[in-house]
């Protein structure tokens, strides 16, 4: 029994082209005029957006670009629904891909791009997240990011470690680094969100053992109380704090602190996105080549990969007024000279997206050395929310009840399987 | 005798005791607030060996493109015209309330209570907001505030009315006064000292305010006072020197105010007890 | 959030005047009822319809554009999910908490403070002063203060030989040490209601229990007790009130952690829609609603009773 409200909504709509036609008077006719391109507000993704709109307006004359920014998260979510629904959307609006991507009706309300040049250039694990039914909708706005483990690479050769590549491996450099008097494994329940990596980082392993896992999920056929693979990443959890591997203040320590044990040695692990590089960099200029970046480790060396979250998309909205301008920003924001120009404003934290184009030669070793899964047949997978809409809002804390010893690893586990169930019923999935 | 020494003895223990529980935290802000980065990281009370309060305060200001100064222009507006609306508002509605015996007095007071008892309904409120074109805009955050406002102040305005003498009423509708005069004219001046205790009292609480501004004024471009500490908390967790410079600089208005219109704060917000 | 609230959820509302129907024709004319109309308005469109329309929303899923009619699935939910289940628990706690706290604080503050002790005016400031602070700032003030290895408290304490606890780090202690931050914040208006009860307590009461010979605790326990019996009713009404729908402090300290250790419902409200379930936050906005009536109406019940039996 679901009651809409499209039909008013309709109703409404119609009024909205009058508008939009006495509201930009000037800059629609022609060629030429002005074409904006709408961003999240997250400092890095303006500052990079800057520098490119600069570097493509300098390299043509044909059209002139704008920056406009909108919010991130929920919020932002429902800005794009609502400015595509009311045919409100800017020329190029650059938006998440994988499943938010799917929320927006792409079918209905973007521009097929299948034809652009730079398809065939995307990298192996893009496209899906940008495509329905194999037509390609996006181009990826700049590199990608990565979850994993940070390590402290003087510490690993003052104690002859090497990179681990299963988790077991991983747990006796812990504990080596431990005897050694340093933190095993950091932990930072300060900043919440950093309390979920040891689960969504390990994805790439979750997949490996069961490739069909994220539809299964999606279609709530599985779940991680009893997927066994799933449910490893809730015991790591548990292992790594009961065994005291982490840091004593791990309760109250804040991302910074925890990139600062990282940075200078007092740490031996940090289970972190990639992009933590750029903290590291602003706080710890001169470590910089210190810290090093693995895939979590699974149970299986042979399947040793890498989890990686999909940059944004930019996309051009059915209704757009001058798509010929979008379509040629788009192709130059998949040129080695747009990325470039991306890289000027905000450093890529991690390989890009179009296999032609190698990370800058100023970016961290730590950050190039990822290159070597992307290069790798099958050593990389998308974070399990690009490729299920399923996503519990509570995991951050459900997993730090667990590591602080309030609940176990199968309740923990339990309760996130109940927690998703909210988001899904909401987005109103098949099978809930 | 040994009587005044015992009251000497109590009473500067007591002194030292709130001076410890009361004051030293105050202090903690005011000395970090003047502090280098690295110095403030220490969290303690040692005082400064070099003062930064110019360069802090600059750069507390400066912080995301001058936001602390958006903040106070908004903060500013959203209380003075907060304020002003619940003052008239209410005033008009305590001063028939008490002067006239009507059919839905009794509905008026049963509205009253609930106001301050009932908590708001959140997102159906946004709701409303929404379909009124005014959610996320300061116009409608001060609606919505002059209507949690509304009942407190409509019970103070009220309680005074009481104190002022019906004659004098009388006196001016002989004298010609319509409904209007009469209470713009003569009976809201008479209100005078029950108008600056609620100006006061509800300066401070919108002026302090998180949860409203939090729900139904998001977006950067928007932000409060509180909000603006609230995002720097994040943003500065661990330049402590920053984030206690923004304390600083919003408890100076309550503090302002404290000294000078402390009698009218504890007046009104003890009114009702004396009548007990 | 003042005193003139209990008073008016105790006294029947008073002034009504009688006999004077005849008068009807002039009143009209110069206490016109349009003046209820710009507050009335504000009251239905901004408090009313909200309230009602949440009554109604709670038992929906709900995208502010869309809404899907679920019955009392929310409810259920709310009743069996651990952590929004242990989030109602924890305001109980904290409100009771709170506001017991004042009470005994504010009552021996407000003794202390009209007794013969020097430089009242400066200590009456000192401990009032804090209720006009923001509580987002009292908030980080404290959350530094709290800090298990830097903070201020634990450092005091080390030079004393104690090693403090963990203050918001630790689960168990959380909601205990946000509470007592709120009491330290809130126990100023309690003390000066307190001190405008005891001082309106007639002198000549204590004339004739000293007349009678009865020592400082039975005066204490005979006279002031009683006589300042509204000032109390006020307290814990207030501080009830507040507490159950506290929600500010706690998002600054702790944002409901570790883990889910602090929540209340007002937070729970927050982490809903924050989430997008609007339809969920709806019904925790009902369950405080209820949380609210339940403990306060009575309550208000037995202490006007209780008046009365004076």
């Amino acid at each position: 029994m679901a009651f809409s409200r499209r039909s008013l909504l309709m109703g409404a709509g119609s009024a909205v082209p009058v508008i939009a036609i006495t509201g930009c008077g000037g800059s629609g006719g022609g060629g030429g005029g002005t074409v904006t391109f709408l961003v999240d507000n997250n400092p890095n993704n303006i500052a990079a957006s800057e520098s490119l709109i600069a570097a493509f307006n300098e390299s043509q004359t044909d059209y002139e670009f704008t920056m406009e920014t909108r919010p991130g998260g929920t919020e932002g979510d429902n800005l794009v629904k609502t400015r595509l629904s009311t045919q409100d959307m800017p020329d190029a609006f650059s938006y998440n891909s994988g499943s938010l991507f799917q929320a927006i009706r792409p079918v209905q309300n973007l521009l097929d791009l299948s034809d652009q040049p730079w398809v065939d250039r995307l990298a192996e694990s893009f496209p899906d997240s940008v495509s329905v039914d194999g037509k390609v909708y996006g181009v990826p706005h700049g590199g990608s990011n990565s979850g994993g483990v940070w390590y402290h690479k003087p510490t690993y050769e003052e104690l002859g470690l090497e990179v681990p590549l299963t988790w077991d491996d991983f747990i006796a450099n812990a504990e080596a680094a431990k005897s050694a008097g340093k933190h095993g494994v950091i932990q930072s329940y300060g900043e919440t969100y950093t309390s979920q990596f040891l689960v969504l980082a390990d994805f790439h392993n979750v997949a490996t053992a069961n490739p069909d896992f994220a539809e299964q999920y999606t279609a709530n056929e599985v779940g991680f109380a009893d997927d066994p693979t799933a449910f490893r990443s809730f015991e790591h959890v548990e292992q790594i704090t009961k065994e005291g591997l982490v840091n004593e203040d791990y309760v109250s320590t804040t991302l910074e602190q925890a990139l600062a044990y990282l940075a200078t040695g007092e740490g031996a692990h940090y289970p972190f996105f990639a992009s933590g590089i750029s903290e590291i960099e602003a706080n710890h200029p001169d470590q910089l080549e210190d810290v090093g970046f693995f895939a979590l480790p699974g149970d299986d060396a042979a399947t040793n990969g890498l989890t990686v979250w999909l940059p944004n998309g930019i996309y051009i909205p059915g209704t757009a007024e001058n798509p010929e301008a979008a379509k040629a920003f788009l192709a130059f924001v998949a040129s080695a000279e747009g990325l470039a120009a991306m890289a000027e404003g905000a450093q890529p934290t991690g390989p890009y997206m179009l296999t032609d184009v190698p990370l800058p030669d100023d970016v961290p070793t730590a950050i190039r050395e990822l290159q070597t899964y992307f290069d790798t047949e099958g050593a990389t997978t998308p974070a399990l929310e690009f490729v299920s809409p399923v996503k519990g809002p509570n995991l951050e804390n459900i997993l730090i009840e667990l590591g602080t010893g309030s609940i176990d690893a199968k309740t923990a586990a339990q309760r996130y399987d109940q927690d998703v169930e909210k988001q899904a019923q909401q987005l109103g999935l098949e099978g809930w | 005798m040994r009587n005044r020494i015992r009251v000497n003895v109590v009473s500067a223990l007591t002194l030292i005791l709130f001076v410890i529980v009361f004051v030293v935290p105050f202090l903690l802000v005011l000395v970090n607030a003047v502090k280098d980065r690295q110095e403030s990281s220490q969290l303690n009370l040692a005082l400064p060996t070099s003062f930064h309060l110019v360069e802090n305060l600059r750069e507390v200001f400066q912080a995301r493109n001058y936001m602390l100064v958006t903040a106070m222009v908004n903060s500013t507006i959203l209380t003075v015209a907060s304020v002003t609306g619940m003052v008239i508002v209410a005033a008009m509605v305590g001063f028939v309330l008490q002067r006239r015996a009507s059919r839905i007095n009794g509905f008026v007071n049963a509205a009253v209570l609930m106001g301050l008892i009932v908590p708001p309904a959140v997102v159906p409120t946004i709701w409303v907001l929404q379909s009124l074109g005014l959610f996320k805009t300061l116009p409608g955050l001060i609606l919505v505030e002059i209507t949690f406002g509304i009942s407190f102040c409509v019970l103070l305005f009220r309680a005074f009315m009481a104190t002022v003498p019906r004659e004098l009423d009388e006196a001016a509708i002989i004298d010609g006064c319509g409904p209007l005069r009469l209470f713009f004219q003569v009976i809201l001046p008479l209100l005078k000292p029950t108008v600056v205790t609620v100006i006061v009292v509800q300066s401070v609480a919108v002026f302090n305010d998180f949860v409203h501004p939090l729900y139904f004024l998001p977006g950067e471009e928007n932000a409060t006072v509180q909000l603006t500490l609230y995002n720097f908390m994040s943003q500065y967790s661990t330049q402590w020197n920053l984030l206690f410079m923004n304390i600083l600089l919003i408890t100076i208005p309550p503090l302002i105010v404290f000294l000078f219109f402390n009698r009218q704060i504890v007046a009104g917000m003890t009114s009702g007890a004396v009548k007990g | 959030m003042t005193a003139v609230v209990s008073t008016e959820l105790r006294a029947v509302p008073a002034g009504r005047e009688n006999g004077e129907r005849r008068r009807s024709n002039y009143l009209a004319k110069a206490y016109p009822l349009w003046y209820y109309l710009p507050a009335g308005l504000l009251f239905l469109v901004f408090f009313a319809i909200p309230t009602f329309a949440s009554f109604f929303f709670s038992l929906t899923r709900w995208s502010l554009f869309d809404w899907e009619f679920i019955g009392f699935e929310n409810f259920r939910q709310f009743l069996s999910e651990p952590q929004l289940i242990g989030s109602l628990r924890n305001t109980v706690v904290y409100a009771f908490l709170t506001s017991g706290a004042k009470v005994v604080l504010g009552m021996a503050l407000g003794l202390l403070l009209t007794s013969q002790i020097r430089a009242r005016g400066l200590l009456r400031s000192l401990v009032f002063f804090p209720v006009l602070v923001s509580t987002i700032g009292v908030g980080v003030m404290f959350t530094t203060m709290m800090h298990p290895t830097d903070g201020l408290i634990n450092t005091a304490l080390a030079v004393v030989g104690i090693e403090g606890p963990k203050w918001l780090a630790d689960p168990q202690l959380a909601l205990i040490s946000v509470a007592l931050v709120d009491i330290w914040k809130g126990v100023g208006l309690a003390t000066v209601i307190y001190m405008a009860g005891i001082v309106a307590v007639p002198a000549e009461y204590y004339e004739a229990a000293r007349v009678d010979g009865a020592g400082a605790w039975s005066t204490f326990r005979r006279i002031t007790l009683p006589l300042i019996r509204p000032a109390t009713f006020t307290v814990i009404t207030l501080s009830l009130i507040g507490g159950l729908r506290s929600f500010d402090l706690i998002w600054a300290m702790t944002s409901g952690g570790p883990g889910f250790a602090s929540d209340v419902i007002a937070s729970v409200v927050y982490k809903q829609y924050q989430a997008g379930f609007y339809g969920l936050s709806t019904a925790g906005n009902v369950v405080m609603f209820l949380v609210v009536m339940l403990i306060v109406v009575p309550l208000n019940y037995f202490m006007r009773k209780a008046e009365v039996d004076q």
